[in-house]
Parts: C-alpha cells; sequence; structure tokens
C-alpha cells in the first residue's frame, strides 16, 4: 500500500511539473524514477520509453504504465497512470472553468476604453477582498501563471491580469459582485 | 448518457490509434471537430496552445479539454481515461510478455537497435524545440533571441555541477520562469 502511495505521488510530480509532452518529461523521470527511488535503470527506462513511442496512446502515460507494471503488477500501472493523468485533469478543468468566465469578463469589458478599463476591473475586483482583509490567494496565483506564460488572449498582459482576478474573484466569492454583467 | 459514452468510444479509438505521443492526437481531434458538435476548429486552436503552456502531458490536456468542452468536468475525465485506457491494456500485456521473454536473445537484441534509434528520435525533439525556443520569427527569416540563448547557455552551464546536477528539474522550470518575468523576455 505505501509503495502504491508513493508511485501515484511519484507519477503526480512528474505530471504536474512537466510542460510539453512526453518528449520533454525524461530528466523529471530520470529523477524520480531512477536517482530518487531507483525503481528502475536508466537503460530501462530508455526501453520503456522506446515501448512507450512505438505503441499507440500517449508516451507519458505508455512509460506510467510500463514502469507502475515492473514495481507492483497490474495494479501498479494502473495507480501510476492514474497519478501520471490527474494534475493535468484537475488543472486543465480549472483553466477550462475559467476560461468560460473570462470571455464573459472580456466581453463585458471592451464596452469602457483602454486605460479606464483596467483601473476600474482591478479596483472592483480587489475591493471586494481589501473590505475583508482577506487576499485571494487563487486570484494572485493565476496573476503570477498569467505573468510567467504571458497569455495575451485579450489584448495587453495588463488586461489579462486584471480579467484573470476578475474571473477567479468570481469564483472563489460573491458571484453577485462584478463580473458577468 | 449517451454523450458520455460516446466521449468515451471516441477518446477511446484516439488512444488506439494515434502512435507516437500528444501530437498525434491532433489530426484525430480535428476530425471530431467535423464529425461531431463538440468544439470548433477555432476552440481547438486555443485547446491546444493552453494545452502547450500548461503542466502535464500534451495529449491528456487537449483530451481532457476537449472533453471538458463537449461536456462539462465530468466529460472531461471520461475523455481522458477514455484516451488513456488503450495505453493501459497495451502496456500491461507487453510488459507482461517481456516479462517472461527479457532473457530472450531476439528480445534482448531488438532493445540492442532500439535505444540508438530512441536517441535519436529525441535528439530529433530537442533540434526542433531549439528552433522554436531559441529564435523568433521576424518578417518570415529566423533570428536568433540572444536573451533566451543566454538563459539555455547558463542554465546548461549550471547543471555541469554536481551539486546542482542533484536538484529537482522542476526548480530549474521555476528559476527560469522567474528570470523570465524580471527580464521579459
Amino acid at each position: 500500500m505505501k509503495e502504491l502511495i508513493s508511485l501515484y505521488w511519484a507519477f503526480f510530480r512528474i505530471g504536474g511539473l512537466t510542460f510539453g509532452g512526453g518528449l520533454t518529461m525524461l530528466p523529471m523521470l530520470k529523477y524520480e524514477l531512477v536517482e530518487k527511488n531507483g525503481w528502475v535503470t536508466e537503460e530501462e527506462l530508455i526501453d520503456c520509453y522506446a515501448i512507450g513511442q512505438c505503441t499507440p496512446g500517449i508516451i507519458a502515460v505508455n512509460t506510467a504504465t510500463f514502469v507502475g507494471y515492473k514495481k507492483r503488477g497490474v495494479i501498479g500501472g494502473i495507480i501510476s497512470t492514474l497519478g501520471m493523468i490527474s494534475p493535468s485533469i484537475v488543472i486543465i478543468t480549472l483553466i477550462a472553468l475559467c476560461l468560460e468566465q473570462f470571455m464573459d469578463n472580456v466581453w463585458a469589458m471592451t464596452r469602457t476604453d483602454g486605460g479606464t478599463r483596467c483601473g476600474m476591473c482591478t479596483d472592483a475586483q480587489y475591493g471586494g477582498n481589501i473590505g475583508k482583509k482577506e487576499p485571494c490567494f487563487a486570484c494572485l496565483l493565476c496573476d503570477l501563471y498569467c505573468r510567467i506564460f504571458s497569455i495575451h488572449v485579450y489584448g495587453s498582459s495588463a488586461d489579462c491580469h486584471c480579467t484573470c482576478i476578475g474571473c477567479f474573484r468570481n469564483y472563489t466569492g460573491n458571484k453577485e459582485k462584478g463580473g458577468k454583467s | 448518457m449517451s454523450n458520455f459514452l460516446d466521449l468515451f468510444i471516441s477518446f477511446f479509438k484516439i488512444g488506439l490509434f494515434a502512435v507516437g505521443g500528444g501530437p498525434a492526437t491532433i489530426p484525430y481531434l480535428m476530425d471530431l471537430t467535423t464529425t461531431r458538435d463538440w468544439f470548433t476548429m477555432k476552440e481547438l486552436t486555443n485547446m491546444i496552445a493552453i494545452s502547450e503552456s500548461t503542466p502535464g502531458p500534451l495529449g491528456l490536456n487537449m483530451a481532457t479539454y476537449a472533453g471538458f468542452t463537449a461536456a462539462g468536468v465530468w466529460g472531461g475525465l471520461i475523455a481522458s481515461l477514455g484516451l488513456v485506457f488503450p495505453s493501459v491494456v497495451i502496456i500491461i500485456l507487453i510488459a507482461r510478455f517481456l516479462k517472461d521473454f527479457s532473457e530472450n536473445k531476439y528480445v534482448k537484441l531488438t532493445f540492442f537497435g532500439i535505444r540508438p534509434a530512441v536517441t535519436a528520435l529525441i535528439a530529433m525533439a530537442v533540434f526542433n524545440l531549439c528552433k522554436v525556443s531559441l529564435f523568433i520569427e521576424k518578417e518570415g527569416a529566423m533570428v536568433p533571441a540572444f536573451k533566451t540563448i543566454a538563459l539555455a547557455v547558463v542554465v546548461f552551464v549550471l547543471m555541469q555541477n554536481q551539486k546542482l546536477k542533484k536538484m529537482h528539474p522542476g526548480i530549474w522550470l521555476l528559476f527560469a520562469a522567474v528570470v523570465g518575468v524580471v527580464f521579459r523576455f
């Protein structure tokens, strides 16, 4: 049981920290599976990789199943795969939820003009928070995320960061305030 | 209910036939834009962009996203499970076979040949990544982006250090992300 949990957790970390796809995952796989846990040797990992490449399905999942099976049989393979896919499902679902709100906000905001739009939005969205003295952690995270990956979905990144805060405000708290107007 | 079943079967098929990882699933998803009314071509391009810039394997991110667009939170979950289901079954069968035949001469020889080929494939991926990340396209010509090249060189040199090498690779990504914000790449 303990080993299954550590399998799940190791693949959860790999899935949650790699950007791109199966190929960019190699350094992370090597770190977690070969160096840290010693579940497979480096040669075995390359073999897993080779098999993952030439069998149908996405490489990351193929590798996870393979290593999991090697350690703990069928259950191990399933648990490792679930670990690998969990972060993706959670993150993408959150973003997709956020983007739906986001688009509503964008349309609401196009009615006002450039400069004021930004300020108004920030004021409106932060306003609720200042009153309650609870900084919205999700807002900050989303803001940081947008800055790091400079997601320019609409206009400048400044606009984007405001809208993002807006949509997360809507999601994390009082839905009647701001946003969907 | 039948919609969920349709989602599961569609993504099951993609998982069964797309050989070569995430990018190989894109043509199948394009196909879905015409055969089903789950998402449009424009939504699909958004999905690809977002899947590329979020953590996790590309193919899986796209499946979750596509499933979500088609049928909400449960749709995302079902599409992802559908995508990975064939992989899990196929790989477990192969792994079981290899366990019994791992000492077999021909199996060993096969892997002897496969390893260098995989190395070449990874090198090819690195080459393609360099083209995207170290150069900017300006008026049709490829111009080297010196800031990014400098960052890549710095990380590469730092990683030669034995102690730094043992750090979690995620820390390097975080470091690079911070540098990107501070120096506005």
